[in-house]
């Protein structure tokens, strides 16, 4: 048996929690900011970003020398190369989150976020979606990374009803042209972490089928 | 697989030593020009294989063989097969090298002399050639006519691989060939093989995972006695179909 490899490999799915843990921390976090408009929990997110950033460093550089120094084969060598690919898309979701949060840190938005309650819904979609897709990965659970990349849809019908909700309100004079346009950034963003952690799901199920959107990868 | 063509078919062999089960119905076909790895653990049957395919195991007391065995559509083990020209048309290299007690350029010069070559300038040529192609002239140039047992275990195995394929074999099997030499020689003798294939068939036994995953275009995976699967190197080492496979390749294997 291979204590050692085995042993960097159960680092390697630790660490993924835990990045995965911070990127869920920061879209909550980032939506209550603007939901409460509470400018010091908008700060962390942004300051925390760093640490995500380190985190994918990290991983990465696991990734590499696991390569290296234990050359992995067929599953194994599925696994760490999923892992190298994923974590880019967990960094972006992160990134995501701070620009939301960023939207926060200029803009009172609160208002919004309660007249179009769907906002917090999507957000917690994406939430779900997100915290899923790391837990297909670590738990290899194809199943699961099937149903979060369905979810997708959910999410997308979502974006196009708050969007229009927000085209209305425009229209009706209910809210500034610029909460407007901050909102509808806001629920780009949201929908663009769901694709996100739709990728992380399409990279379970190479990690388990060697296929990549259909396509036989390796 | 694919429209490659077979060079030795071999179909429901079975071999006993005795009451030893030692390959339990195996169907594999080698393809032509290209290399083929065999892997699995230690006593799984690899050298048993390798040997039944030129006959090497009609030596050993006890040993009972069945199943079809065709090289080029020709069963091996016909009544009336000289087994000295099959194994001139299948060679071999073995696990530990077997320099002959003589000097090296007669090693070499060995089996040409036996199929009748007789001019010095031909086998001169024969001798650099095959000695260049094992990766090992430059260390022996200057000492061709001293014995081949006074060199290192890694330039005997090389210059076998030079005597193997000094008669120009259609077939070269190699039993772990480069277990004994050191990271450049096995490079040299990987690159070997690659050049090689355009005109031979190689058959290669080795326990370096990332020797048969770098060289073979065919791995065969043996267990006990059985072929546990075969198929594509880069299938095998990427999503190899059995679970025995993997655990074994990914070193999870007992
Ligand atoms: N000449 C022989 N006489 C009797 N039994 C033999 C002989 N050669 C091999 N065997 C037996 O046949 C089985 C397969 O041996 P073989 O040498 O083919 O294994 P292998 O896969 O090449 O192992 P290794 O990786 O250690 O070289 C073993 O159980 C071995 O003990
Ligand atoms: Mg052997």
């Amino acid at each position: 048996m291979r204590n050692t490899f085995e042993h960097k490999l159960g680092k390697l799915n630790n660490d993924l929690i835990r990045m995965g843990g911070m990127i869920e921390e920061a879209i909550a976090s980032a939506i209550t900011a603007l939901r409460d408009n509470n400018n010091e929990l908008a700060q962390s997110v942004v300051d925390n970003d760093i640490r995500v950033d380190d985190a994918e460093k990290s991983i990465e550089s696991q990734c590499l020398s696991i390569i290296l120094r234990e050359q992995p084969v067929a599953r194994d060598l599925r696994k760490v190369s999923a892992a190298l690919k994923m974590v880019t898309d967990m960094e972006r979701i992160a990134d995501n989150a701070a620009d939301i949060a960023e939207i926060s840190l200029i803009a009172d938005v609160s208002a919004i976020m309660h007249i179009v309650k769907e906002i917090q819904v999507m957000s917690e979609k994406v939430i779900h979606m997100v915290s899923g897709a790391v837990d297909a990965f670590v738990r290899t659970d194809i199943t699961l990374a099937k149903t979060i990349i369905e979810d997708d849809d959910e999410v997308d019908e979502l974006f196009i009803s708050i969007r229009n909700k927000i085209v209305d309100l425009i229209k009706s004079e209910s809210c500034s042209g610029e909460v407007a346009v901050d909102a509808l950034m806001i629920v780009k963003y949201l929908e663009r972490i769901a694709d996100h952690a739709v990728n992380v799901c399409e990279w379970v199920e190479f990690f388990e089928t060697g296929e990549y959107k259909n396509t036989q990868i390796i | 697989m694919e429209n490659e063509n077979v060079k030795i078919s071999t179909k429901n062999v079975n071999l006993y030593y005795g009451e030893n089960h030692a390959l339990k119905d195996i169907n594999l076909d080698i393809k032509t020009n290209r290399i083929t790895a065999f892997i699995g653990p230690s006593g799984c049957g690899k050298s048993t294989y390798l040997k039944s395919l030129n006959r090497m195991n009609d030596l050993v007391p006890g040993c009972r063989i069945t199943g079809s065995f065709l090289l080029d559509g020709e069963d091996i083990y016909a009544d009336g097969v000289d087994t000295n020209v099959l194994r001139r048309r299948i060679g071999m290299v073995f696990q530990k090298p077997n320099p002959f007690p003589m000097s090296i350029y007669d090693n070499v010069a060995y089996g040409p002399r036996v199929h009748g070559i007789k001019s010095k300038a031909k086998l001169d040529r024969i001798v650099e050639e095959s000695l260049i192609g094992a990766a090992v002239f430059d260390e022996v140039k200057d000492r061709l006519h001293k014995s081949a047992l006074s060199l290192s275990g890694g330039q005997q195995q090389r210059v076998c691989i030079a005597r193997a394929i000094a008669v120009q074999p259609e077939v070269i099997l190699m039993d772990e060939p480069t277990s004994a030499l050191d990271p450049v020689s096995t490079l040299k003798i990987e690159e070997l093989m690659n050049t090689i294939k355009d005109k031979y068939t190689v058959a290669i036994v080795t326990h370096n995972m990332q020797q048969a995953a770098r060289i073979s275009d065919y791995t065969a995976f043996f267990l006990v006695g059985e072929m546990v699967e075969y198929g594509k190197t880069d299938d095998i080492f990427s999503r190899p179909k059995d679970k025995r496979t993997e655990d074994y390749i990914t070193g999870r294997f007992g």
